[in-house]
């Protein structure tokens, strides 16, 4: 037999002012079920909560109803009161007269009655809770970082500080991601190289790393504490343990005119080969799609000569499954194709580069050491154009959102091309100058006023060869002039995308994405590292473009919540999940179809009908994954499962309760004013 | 509509008819009860016809729960959830779509003017929003008149 407590807050004048809460508190004492109603000035407070302890023990009361502010608010307060004093903490239901009551109406009148019906709903509901118990579920203290570029290394390094095993997976040869790629890096034009591979070798030697490179997540099972990461570690065809780096092997290959992704297309790699120097791992691999061997079973020269033997054409892709608690995905970007814009010459004009090709122009380990020099006649540009929002801001791609770091990147490279080719002169095409982080805009000011880059207002418009040089047009809005240069070089500052196989992977995980296959973080503002998904955070460019101390600040933001999640060894869920009932279960799935956590699972029971033992499978709901939504509750057509701490009763309850109409006829107007 | 406008126009009604609406909105919790929420931390004034039920997702909400409420002495019926694409949990809003654009069908069919099971979208952001809904809302099923049963 229910017996419920109402306590009905005056919340100082906040409740008291619109609402009688003295008539609320008379007139739901008169409800079917409660031994005992009252009211209070602040029912949050410690006299007034102590009223409630006090109320259950003298009224031995078996719920508890509070009318007062938003649950949103004060639930979990009102749950630890009543707890405290040996009633289950589900027991207590609240109901909203302030927020969606007294602070909207002012008719008190209408407030009050509208008050009186609300408190009578909660009662309803409060006569059909059951008690829960919150849901324990074991936790593998062992994250997963997805993706080794600054980001990764940066989330890697930090939880294993934090004394937790991590497992980090990179799909290229080498960990290291674009940062490697980079020259010089705003604003301190810090060598990138420099200071990414100390970070680079601390991952690699940390006795709490263990680096799968050349590998990739090839499914992920589980849920939050529980995951099974199943990972592909592709055949690198050379032994990591004998490999000792000697180089005999790419430098002997036949095979060099592969244009080298690290080069961003400027030179050329060979089939067998490791990305860059400070490499880490520093274990070449074998190109199978471009490999001589490979593809036409001649040659052979690399495992010929490699002096430890380290090298074998027969070893295939292997899977190995690791079971981790956590995962950070940190999967990084990709840039803009600009070859797609036909007023910049579809890629084929051969002084017009990328953003990132200019970095490996610039960088002293590139093609050319560090010489900026035309791609077409290695002669040096005298004159260069920047264009800006190249791929970005721009509706007609499909992109209008600013991609964050081209507007300091191109400042950078005006920077460096005054520093690295005397007398050349930088102009750069611009919309806006985006520069808002710390020592951004002194970092743009030294480009235009102690280098002397030329800063034009408009974009470049269309650009062509002629004569040797490009002509790019243009227009200066500032001076309304049409602008029309005769230059040596263009640098396109194309725009950030999202990275290959990223709609892909973020099925793999159940996470979800925008519509430029960004990440979606679970809010924008106030959780930026977690996604939906529980269990699986963010970091980096893969939520969404950004420079490289906001990338670090992400990777460590994700590394504390892995951190706090492990903190101890079981996690505890709220328990209002679903729950099937054996009994009327008819095992068609349908909540299986809808559950968007693939929280369903098969049990297989075994039932006697007409005497004859019958076996079938029913679902069963997975405690870890179940989310509470309650989908599967609407759309079951056997009526056999349900939402704890929304039950179905509990919703006819209040239903029931809301015009008090039982006993009325229907054809009588109710909630007629008298 | 303005506030004022409201206000006037609810006063006028109900001293004519003295019928005062009674509908039961089924908020979601993570959009639409906090969009509530922020209504009343704002002081927007809306009419006192809807009261609240909350749930966890707007596709939690059973068709049963509608019929029961129509049955139980409501004039209308509002479920009110996340907007597409932002559901808390992925997908609940679109079930529910669906599923009362099928039962407002069933409606018809029955005799049932649909127009007294009414939709909306309102994110926890959109306090000012949630206040005209449940004017505009309170304001239809005002005009359809008292629900006479089935």
């Amino acid at each position: 037999m229910a017996r419920i407590g109402v306590f009905v807050c005056w919340c100082g004048s906040n409740i008291a002012g619109t609402v009688d809460v003295k008539k609320v508190a008379e007139e739901v004492s008169k409800l079917p079920y409660v031994v005992y109603s009252t009211d209070y000035k602040y029912m949050c407070s410690d006299p007034g909560q102590n009223m409630i302890k006090e109320a259950i023990k003298e009224h031995r009361l078996t719920g508890v109803v509070v009318s007062a502010c938003s649950p949103r608010m004060h639930e979990v307060t009102f749950r630890r009161t009543v707890q405290d004093e040996g009633v289950n903490p589900y027991m207590m239901e609240m109901a909203n007269i302030r927020e969606h009551c007294s602070w909207v109406h002012d008719d008190m009148e209408q407030a009050t009655e509208k008050a009186i019906e609300l408190v009578r709903m909660a009662v309803a509901k409060a006569v059909e809770l059951e008690p829960m118990e919150k849901i324990e579920v074991p936790v593998t203290k062992r994250a997963l970082v997805i993706g080794g570029g600054i980001a990764g290394i940066q989330a890697a390094l930090d939880i294993a500080d934090g004394g937790v095993e991590v497992i980090l997976v990179e799909k290229s040869p080498s960990i290291g991601g674009k940062m490697s790629q980079l020259d010089e890096t705003f604003p301190t034009l810090d060598c990138s190289q420099c200071i990414l591979t100390p970070k680079m070798v601390d991952a690699a030697q940390h006795p709490n790393i263990k680096i799968y490179s050349y590998a990739e997540l090839e499914e992920l099972d589980g849920f939050i504490g529980n995951f099974q990461a199943r990972i592909r570690q592709k055949a690198r065809s050379v032994d990591m343990d004998l490999c000792n780096g000697c180089g005999d092997c790419w430098n002997k290959c036949p095979q060099k005119k592969i244009p080298s992704e690290f080069e961003a297309g400027m030179s050329y790699r060979t089939a067998i080969y490791v990305p860059f120097p400070q490499a880490l791992p520093n274990t070449p691999v074998i190109d199978r799609e471009n490999c001589i061997y490979f593809q036409s079973g001649k040659c052979g020269t690399c495992a010929k000569i490699c002096p430890t033997g380290a090298i074998s054409y027969d070893k295939s892709d292997e899977f190995i499954t690791e079971e981790v608690g956590a995962v950070v995905v940190a999967t990084g970007y990709d840039l803009f194709n600009t070859d797609v814009i036909g007023e910049y010459g579809y890629g084929e004009v051969p002084d017009v580069i990328s953003g990132l090709q200019f970095e490996r122009l610039s960088s002293a380990s590139g093609p050319t050491e560090g010489k900026i020099v035309r791609p077409s006649d290695g002669k040096k540009p005298e004159e260069v154009a920047f264009i800006c929002c190249v791929g970005s801001r721009d509706d007609k791609y499909g992109r209008p959102y600013c991609s964050r770091i081209c507007c300091m990147y191109t400042a950078k490279h005006a920077i460096l091309l005054h520093h690295k080719s005397h007398g050349s002169q930088a102009y750069v095409f611009y919309i806006d100058v985006r520069a808002g982080g710390k020592g951004y805009e002194e970092f743009v000011r030294r480009a235009t006023e102690e280098e002397g880059a030329i800063y034009m207002r408009g974009r470049g418009s269309r650009l062509y060869r002629d004569n040797g040089k490009v002509v790019v047009k243009g227009a200066d809005t500032l001076s309304g002039a049409q602008i029309e240069l005769h230059c040596d070089m263009v640098v396109l500052a194309n725009g950030i995308i999202a990275s290959p196989g990223a709609e892909e992977l973020a099925r793999k995980l159940r996470i979800s994405y925008d519509e430029y296959g960004f990440y979606s973080e679970a809010h924008p503002k106030l959780r930026p590292v977690e996604t939906n998904t529980a269990g699986i955070y963010l970091a980096g460019c893969c939520q969404a473009p950004k420079d490289i101390p906001d990338s670090v600040s992400q990777a460590s933001a994700a590394a504390s919540k892995v951190l706090a999640l492990f903190s101890s060894d079981i996690l505890t869920r709220e328990p209002n999940i679903a729950e099937v009932n054996p009994f009327t279960c008819t095992g068609c799935f349908t909540c299986r179809e809808v559950c968007p956590y693939d929280a369903i699972d098969e049990e297989e029971v075994t039932v006697h009908i007409d005497g004859k033992k019958v076996t079938r499978m029913i679902a069963r709901v997975n405690l870890g994954k179940c989310q509470g939504c309650g989908i599967c509750c609407a759309v079951c057509r056997s009526n056999a499962i349900n939402l704890k701490g929304t039950k179905d009763l509990q919703i006819f309850g209040q239903i029931k309760a809301f015009t008090g109409s039982e006993g009325k006829k229907l054809d009588e107007p109710v909630g007629l004013k008298k | 509509m303005e506030d004022a406008e409201i206000k006037a126009k609810t006063k006028k009604e109900s001293d004519r008819t003295g019928f005062e609406p009674h509908i039961i909105g089924f908020l979601c919790n993570w959009c639409t009860y906090a969009g509530a929420d922020l209504a009343g931390t704002s002081r927007i004034g809306y009419p006192t016809n809807i009261k609240a039920v909350r749930v966890p997702c707007s596709g939690r909400v059973d068709a049963m729960y509608v019929i029961n409420a129509l049955k139980n002495g409501a004039d209308g019926v509002l479920v009110s959830g996340c907007h597409p694409g932002d559901c808390h949990y992925n997908q609940g809003n679109y079930y529910a779509k669906r599923r009362f654009m099928v039962l407002r069908e069933i409606f018809s069919a029955m005799g049932i003017n649909p127009e007294r099971l009414q939709m909306s979208w309102c994110s926890a952001a959109e306090g000012a929003k949630w206040a005209k809904i449940v004017a505009q809302v309170s304001e239809k099923i005002r005009e359809l008149g008292p629900f006479e049963g089935i």
